[in-house]
């Protein structure tokens, strides 16, 4: 029987993964591909979280399924304007590495 | 309501004003009709004050200036009692005898539709005093004095002593005046009323707290302090000789400089109703009278002798008002006026003889030369020194008696007063008119014109009988003398024939003066002392005031917030590291940091 722990330990485990994605790698397209396994490790919790929170009729709340949805789409465009910035970036500095990037530093 | 009769009191006082105008505004190129306006002015002024000094019951119109119902209501009104028809009578009077000599020792001068402008202005104002009855009027009015002594003084600004001299004058009143300001407004508080006979009919709301009016009464006296030049604020009126000597005679010896005890008298009620008042009051007046005739006596500016003895006679009379004995004071106010105002035209005479030379030690034997000025001259200075039956023996010994009644310490400063006033005027006589020449002007000094003759004939004329008593009686209270008086006459005459004969055997046939009191010449070094106090407390103050300005204004505010915007900038920009990373990584912690404190605090 699946519990809700193994739900969340995967979702943990995925969040983890990209967090570590996100710190520890430099191209930025990695980082955008690792920000998107955070999201989705978000997106795994709350289904789990829909699913085993069921009514005294046993059917499960749908509101956390439905915020999913949402959050694909805002995902998506996200990943679209993401990746429209990396190639604006790309073509100015022929590079997706972030140390190259670092006009903000004084 | 407007009759010709209660219309009087508005032609005395507006004829100057009228007059100042019309010179200001029209005739200031032709300066003889300038002038002949002004005289016109000041007698119509002169003979309205005769009838409305006859007439014992007049009232004029008035109405409401500023009416605040139950809180502020000044009307434009006048009082016409017997004190201020004797003083109008004082003033128009005196002052069109000077106006009239004003028209022979200004004859040449460049500016004189200005001075005759200033003199009608002078003669407006000093009469609004007269005839105010209220506070507010009254000091409205004894600025415009302070003004137009500001403007005579510095008649001939070309010159800077003079200008220097009216600048002084008009801010060593101001302090006085300052005082006198505050002191209107605390009796208006008490009382709810700037009007004189109502704070009389309130007066129990302000004498139901003695300190409170005690500093009210002696705040009201610090105006006749600066006006009437007394100790500590007697510096300006020697400066002020600087002025032309008709202007010294008029403002700064018979009316302005009186108008300080005339205010005195006036507010009579408030004093009297307070012993410590009256004491300080009395004491000024003494130390004044002191000094003014210690300082006299080694000047050798003719001017200056006269004019510290107008502050040693000016303290005569304050400290009658001290005394409590207004009869006294208005008494002597009355005889001074004339033979004060004697004196300095006199002085003006033998100034104008000797082509504008006043050092005394320059002239000598004049009185072959200036035969009526020497007359004058020595009529006015027998009535000064109180020699009988000059007026100033009645007026003075009236003092002395009350002195010697109500105050033994008072009276022997005062006798030692007269003997120093009979010893200086007794030099400068000895000096001036007896002797040789000691220089050529004082060779080939001729009479004065008749036009400034006359007012000293006239001046002398009242000078000499104006303390008899039918005379006297007939425009005032003669105070009584009592039983002291025969102790108190004699007294006043050894004084007197002291002062003289010490004055004679000292100085006849002089060349140079024989002493030299530094510490006199120097007026006690008071002017040094002044000077030195204004240097350090406006030191004191500038020092302040930069402290502030440069510590708290420009350290602390300015730079305070400048600094702080930059330093914290500074410190926030550390975090601006440039890796995307460790951005992202702050971003967690922050989360993380948040998370914390939301759900396990």
């Amino acid at each position: 029987m699946v519990t809700l722990g193994d739900y969340l330990l995967v979702s943990g485990v995925l969040f983890t993964i990209g967090f570590a994605g996100v710190m520890v790698r430099r191209n930025i397209i990695i980082i955008l591909m690792a920000l998107e396994l955070m999201l989705n490790a978000a997106n795994l919790s709350l289904v789990a979280f829909s699913r085993f929170h069921v009514d005294p009729t046993g059917a499960p709340n749908y509101n956390a399924q439905v915020f999913v949805f949402f959050i694909i789409t805002v995902a998506a465009a996200e990943v679209a304007v993401g990746l429209a910035i990396v190639v604006a970036l790309f073509r100015l500095r022929q590079t997706t590495h972030v140390e190259d990037i670092s006009s903000l530093k004084f | 309501m407007f009759t010709a009769i209660t219309r009087l009191p508005w032609f005395v006082l507006l004829l100057p004003l009228a007059s100042a105008v019309v010179i200001t505004l029209f005739t200031r190129r032709w300066k003889n009709v300038s002038s002949y306006i002004s005289v016109a002015a000041v007698l119509g002024s002169f003979f309205c004050s005769c009838a409305i000094f006859v007439k014992a019951d007049i009232s004029a119109p008035e109405f409401n200036w500023i009416y605040i119902r139950g809180v502020f209501n000044v009307p434009i009104a006048f009082v016409l009692d017997d004190l201020s028809r004797l003083m109008l009578l004082v003033v128009s009077g005196v002052g069109s005898l000077i106006h009239i000599y004003s028209l022979g020792y200004m004859r040449d001068d460049e500016g004189k539709s200005r001075y005759f402008a200033a003199l009608s202005l002078f003669m407006f104002a000093m009469l609004g005093i007269v005839l105010a009855n209220n506070f507010v009027m009254m000091f409205i009015f004894w600025e415009l004095v302070g003004f137009t002594s500001y403007v005579l003084i510095g008649h001939w600004f070309e010159r800077d002593s003079a200008a220097e001299a009216a600048k002084k004058a008009f801010l060593t009143t101001r302090i006085g005046d300052f005082g006198f300001m505050i002191g209107i407004l605390m009796v208006w508080m008490a009382t709810g009323s700037v009007v004189f006979d109502d704070i009389v009919a309130h007066l129990s709301r302000i004498t139901s707290n003695p300190d409170y009016l005690t500093i009210a009464a002696v705040l009201i006296f610090c105006g006749a302090v600066g006006k009437s030049a007394q100790f500590p604020l007697h510096v300006w009126l020697p400066d002020a000789m600087e002025g032309p000597t008709p202007v010294s005679a008029l403002i700064h010896a018979a009316t302005m400089v009186a108008a300080g005890v005339y205010l005195l008298v006036r507010v009579a009620f408030l004093i009297h109703a307070s012993q410590t008042a009256l004491l300080v009051i009395a004491w000024i007046g003494t130390i004044s009278a002191l000094l003014g005739a210690l300082l006299a006596t080694q000047q050798s500016d003719i001017k200056k002798i006269l004019a510290y003895s107008t502050i040693s006679q000016l303290g005569y009379m304050i400290m009658a008002v001290g005394l409590a004995s207004d009869e006294a004071a208005m008494f002597h106010l009355f005889t001074h006026a004339f033979f004060k105002a004697l004196l300095f035209l006199a002085a003006g005479s033998i100034i104008v003889s000797l082509h504008h030379e006043q050092n005394i030690w320059k002239m000598g034997g004049l009185a072959g030369k200036l035969k009526t000025t020497f007359a004058t001259f020595a009529v006015g200075g027998l009535a000064l020194i109180g020699c009988p039956p000059f007026s100033g023996f009645f007026s003075k010994d009236a003092i002395l008696a009350l002195a010697y009644g109500r105050n033994l310490p008072i009276f022997i400063i005062g006798l030692t007063t007269a003997f120093l006033t009979a010893f200086y005027i007794s030099r400068a006589v000895i000096i001036v008119f007896f002797g040789k020449p000691r220089s050529d002007a004082a060779r080939n000094g001729r009479e004065s014109p008749l036009v400034m003759i006359v007012p000293l004939l006239i001046l002398a004329f009242f000078a000499l009988v104006a303390g008899l008593e039918p005379v006297a009686k007939y425009f005032l209270i003669v105070p009584h003398e009592g039983e002291s008086g025969v102790i108190v006459s004699v007294l006043a005459l050894s004084a007197l024939a002291l002062g003289v004969g010490i004055a004679t055997w000292l100085y006849r046939n002089r060349e140079h003066d024989p002493f030299h009191v530094d510490l006199i010449r120097h007026r006690f070094y008071i002017d040094e002392f002044y000077q030195w106090l204004i240097n350090r407390t406006q030191e004191l103050l500038a020092r302040i005031a930069d402290f502030f300005d440069r510590w708290i204004i420009d350290a602390g505010v300015v730079r305070g917030a400048s600094g702080g915007t930059f330093g914290i900038g500074s410190l926030l920009r550390l975090f601006q590291v440039g890796n995307l990373q460790a951005y992202a990584f702050l971003f967690g912690l922050g989360i993380v940091v948040l998370i914390y404190f939301t759900i396990f605090r």
